[in-house]
């Protein structure tokens, strides 16, 4: 098979994985090195696809072989899609090829289980290392961890890989059983635990490593630990594969991010696949939904909202209408208006339409005069979003309720059900 | 008064000049600021003082006026800006700091906003660049590979970018081309010249099909979001990029491959066989034979609601026939984590406590009452919660499972959950500690006395006499139990 054909095979396999940052690893570049590559904290979407999705790695499966037999997977034994494998130098080349062009930021390496985990993880590391060691790359490495790899496997892992993955892909325990019944949750699990002590370790013992001054003179330098998984780990769940409603999954995105510090979790709408298995009707993924999960998980990662308290609706399903933060603005009307000029940073944070950013900037300029309306536009905030739920010199909002809000429209998903 | 810069982007020029004019007070509104279009141009419409002369008058007074650091990168951002007002602007910047206190606290001002409006928009077209450059490979004549570009940026940054570009593409030869300005790096130098045309774009490269291929097919066709991708992607560089052609036919057919997906009717499964078992689950209700099947059946056990939002149960470790087992509440943050018992906080000052009595850890076996960790999600952080008294009484099954497996001699109870477990009956650990209690139907001795983490909750000045007593039962633990027995 040619490369262009396997290419093609493999890059659909891997579109269905929601993962696409770049970011937060250590900064490093190619100067003096024997090769290319750089990272720099942020990181680079190169293009976009018409999905809307970014592209920012070469996102490609190893294989799409694999000997379980997950409902929801394009690429489950029982699927009838085409199949493909790459070789080692394969995707090395590629990876350095669509990175000389500047097409991306480096790579994104992910596979089937084919013969063992162990044999396929071994596969999967082999690419990250003849990356890093043969043609000393320098660009991102995103590694998906298999479970049950061996702890040996999984540290070579992370000294070659920016960031290392586990995908939970179903929000519940009985939902993972029900789709996937060779994954185990608590397997998956105890892969993230053992990744994020081995994260916390490396961090804590590069912070411990004193600075020693070898010549007279000369910065004092120290000798780093290897690093591993600079830019830590994330996961991706499914949603709208099974019936689990949007309070349950931000539940478990909220114990996820406690337990294991994971960077991010993904979401991902479920989306039709080339021969579906027969348990599983297929219909438009729900993407609104998705929208609004990760707005839901944003405002529990930076606007200090606990996962219980952001779904109101009876039916435990985000609205779609509205965003979560006015949805939660409409659901504690009594909370407003809030005064621009006196209510503490947490509440302004609660303020529909004031992102973090401006919620730091409002507190500056606070010190030095009264905040007025009109500074709202100078913020560029959506004032007219703001304006009916806070209270400044030279506006106060109209008496009666902030805006109508329409019934909620359910998900065409739930229909499945 | 005029001012004319030769180079549109030299900060230091700028800086010059606007030191001088507000040293000599010169209001704002009595300067005029234009500079070249791009350096090198000597077009000069004004016949103004070009800035290798700046007024005499000036030069004399011209002294070092402090402004805030930010200002200075501020500047640095906004000069690259295409704006022919962004040199007044920064002037009455300049002015205004010096001549306004409360202005360099004030994020709301107009002229700050604009200025870090500029800002912005310079930064924006800084990362689109390194975004959207695409580089074609290109055989010199010299039978150099060189790999070049051509992009056209929306404001004056291809010096500020290319060091960028020297970082990434190290051991590389390339060059990128723009209207304006170029940019060569030959693996050692950065070289910058005046722009290029058009035309000097180079052709697509063999290696180009690849890339297209890729982004054909890591396109989702049930998902199509065209307006979310020309927000990130404008229009504007369409032109520059080769994939950009597959945009139209791809969003076209989108609609007909999702349905058409949706309308297949399922196939036959390609084989059709029993899952792989690659995690063995214990039969319910059968007594483990080994702690490792003990293992697997905590693992899994769901009796009581902890278990769901814990990682793993932590058994017991040490060895089979210990002495002692000493026995815990149950397991904590870094426990649950790491499947071992005692390795957090309260671990480590058990382990302080048995190094000072010279009692190696690994003599005794160490376990918990509860096998998964209970706590509460605050923000990110999971607060430890005490077990309940059902939770602790469905549990209790798996400490008998392990006592009766590694069949220790005595059991040393750490804390009131430990000793509630093992005698039974609730205890008051603060009157019944340091002696051993006979009261289990097995006839095995129990110890009770605090559990770590209660010494690491006394305020710091009563930790030491605590930690002397603690020691203490401890020693009578390990140096009387021959004699427990025995009684």
């Amino acid at each position: 098979m040619d490369l262009q054909r396997k290419l093609a095979i493999l890059a659909d396999a891997a579109k269905y994985d929601a993962s696409c940052a770049s970011s937060g690893s250590q900064p490093r570049d190619s100067l003096g090195g024997r090769g290319i590559g750089s990272t720099e904290g942020a990181g680079i979407c190169h293009s976009f696809a018409p999905d809307g999705r970014c592209i920012s790695l070469l996102k490609v499966l190893l294989t799409n072989h694999c000997q379980y037999d997950c409902l929801y997977c394009v690429n489950r034994a029982s699927s009838n899609v085409p199949r493909a494998r790459f070789r080692v130098d394969e995707v090395v080349q590629l990876t350095l090829d669509f990175y000389r062009r500047n097409c991306i930021e480096g790579l994104f390496l992910s596979s089937g289980i084919v013969k063992s985990p162990d044999h396929t993880m071994e596969q999967v590391v082999e690419v990250a290392r003849t990356l890093r060691e043969d043609h000393d790359f320098r660009g991102y490495i995103h590694l998906k961890t298999i479970p049950d790899a061996s702890d040996e496997l999984i540290a070579r892992a992370g000294r070659y890989a920016d960031r290392l993955s586990i995908n939970v892909e179903m929000p519940t325990t009985e939902g993972l059983q029900a789709l996937a019944p060779e994954k185990d949750e608590s397997a998956i699990r105890r892969s993230m635990a053992r990744l994020r002590l081995r994260i916390d370790d490396t961090r804590e013992e590069a912070r411990r490593v004193v600075p020693i001054r070898a010549l007279p003179g000369a910065a004092p330098a120290a000798a780093k630990p290897p690093p591993f998984a600079p830019a830590g780990q994330s996961t991706q769940m499914i949603v709208g594969a099974d019936a689990t409603d949007d309070r349950q999954i931000l539940a478990s995105s909220a114990t996820l991010y406690g337990a294991y510090k994971l960077k991010r979790v993904y979401y991902s709408a479920f989306s039709p696949i080339p021969d579906a298995a027969r348990a599983l009707p297929l219909v438009a993924p729900p993407l609104m939904r998705e929208h609004r999960l990760y707005q839901a998980d944003w405002l529990m990662r930076f606007y200090g909202f606990g996962h219980q308290e952001i779904v109101a609706e009876p039916d435990g399903l985000l609205r779609l209408d509205v965003d979560p933060k006015l949805a939660w603005a409409l659901a504690h009307a009594d909370r407003f208006p809030v005064d621009l000029n006196h209510a503490p940073r947490e509440m302004l944070l609660r303020v529909p339409g004031l992102g973090v950013k401006a919620v730091e900037r409002l507190l500056q300029a606070r010190r030095v005069r009264r905040v007025r309306a009109d500074d709202l536009r100078r913020l560029h905030v959506p004032a007219r979003k703001v304006l009916p739920f806070v209270v400044a010199d030279g506006h106060r909002p109209s008496r009666g309720a902030p805006m109508p809000s329409p019934a909620p429209q359910r998900p065409a998903q739930a229909s499945l059900f | 008064m005029h001012v004319r810069l030769d180079d549109p982007v030299d900060l230091d020029a700028f800086r010059r000049h606007a030191r001088q004019l507000l040293a000599a007070g010169v209001p704002p509104d009595r300067v005029e600021w234009n500079a070249a279009q791009a350096a090198g141009d000597a077009a000069d419409l004004f016949g103004a003082a070009s800035d290798a002369a700046p007024p005499a008058a000036l030069a004399s007074a011209a002294q070092h006026q402090p402004v805030p650091a930010w200002f200075v990168e501020l500047c640095g951002d906004v000069i690259l800006h295409r704006d022919s007002q962004r040199f007044a602007l920064l002037y009455r910047l300049l002015w205004r700091l010096s001549h306004e206190p409360a202005l360099r606290h004030d994020p709301l001002d107009a002229d700050l906003m604009q200025a870090r409006q500029m800002a912005k928009a310079v930064h924006r077209d800084i990362h689109k660049m390194r975004a959207f450059v695409r580089f074609t490979r290109v055989q010199g004549d010299d039978g150099l590979e060189r790999h070049v570009a051509w992009f056209e940026p929306e404001h004056r940054i291809v010096e500020a970018n290319a060091p960028f570009f020297s970082r990434r593409f190290a051991q590389m030869r390339w060059a990128i081309l723009t209207p304006e300005r170029c940019v060569e790096w030959n693996g050692q130098a950065l070289a910058f010249q005046g722009g290029a045309d058009r035309r000097e774009k180079p052709p697509p490269d063999a290696g180009e099909q690849l890339w297209l291929t890729y982004y054909e097919h890591i396109f989702n066709p049930a998902r199509l979001k065209l307006a979310m991708m020309r927000r990130e992607m404008p229009r504007r560089y369409w032109h520059n990029l080769p994939e950009a052609a597959l945009i139209q036919p791809l969003a076209e057919a989108a609609a007909a491959r999702s349905q058409s997906m949706i309308e297949a009717p399922p196939t036959a499964p390609r084989r059709i066989r029993a899952p792989v078992a690659l995690h063995l689950r214990p039969a319910a209700g059968v007594a483990p034979a080994s702690l490792g099947e003990l293992r697997a059946a905590a693992h899994a056990c769901r009796d009581c609601p902890i278990g769901a939002l814990a990682t793993q149960a932590v058994c017991g470790e040490g060895p089979l026939g210990a002495t002692h087992m000493l026995v815990g509440e149950q397991p904590g943050d870094q426990e649950d984590l790491a499947g071992r018992p005692f390795v957090g906080p309260a671990g480590q000052l058990l382990d302080r406590a048995m190094a000072q009595l010279g009692w190696a850890r690994d003599a005794v076996y160490l376990a918990n009452a509860v096998k998964h960790f209970k706590y509460e999600l605050r923000g990110k952080r999971r607060i430890h919660k005490t077990a309940g008294q059902r939770e602790a009484e469905a549990c209790a099954h798996w400490l008998d499972s392990e006592i009766s497996l590694v069949r220790p001699q005595g059991l040393v109870a750490l804390g009131a959950t430990a000793a509630r477990t093992l005698l039974g009956r609730p205890v008051a650990v603060q009157t019944e500690r340091g002696a051993w209690l006979h009261e289990r139907g097995d006839g095995r001795p129990v110890f009770v006395t605090l559990h770590p983490s209660a010494l690491l909750r006394l305020p710091y000045p009563e930790q030491g006499e605590a930690f002397g007593r603690w020691l203490a039962d401890l020693a009578l633990a390990r140096g009387t139990l021959s004699a427990a027995i025995a009684a």
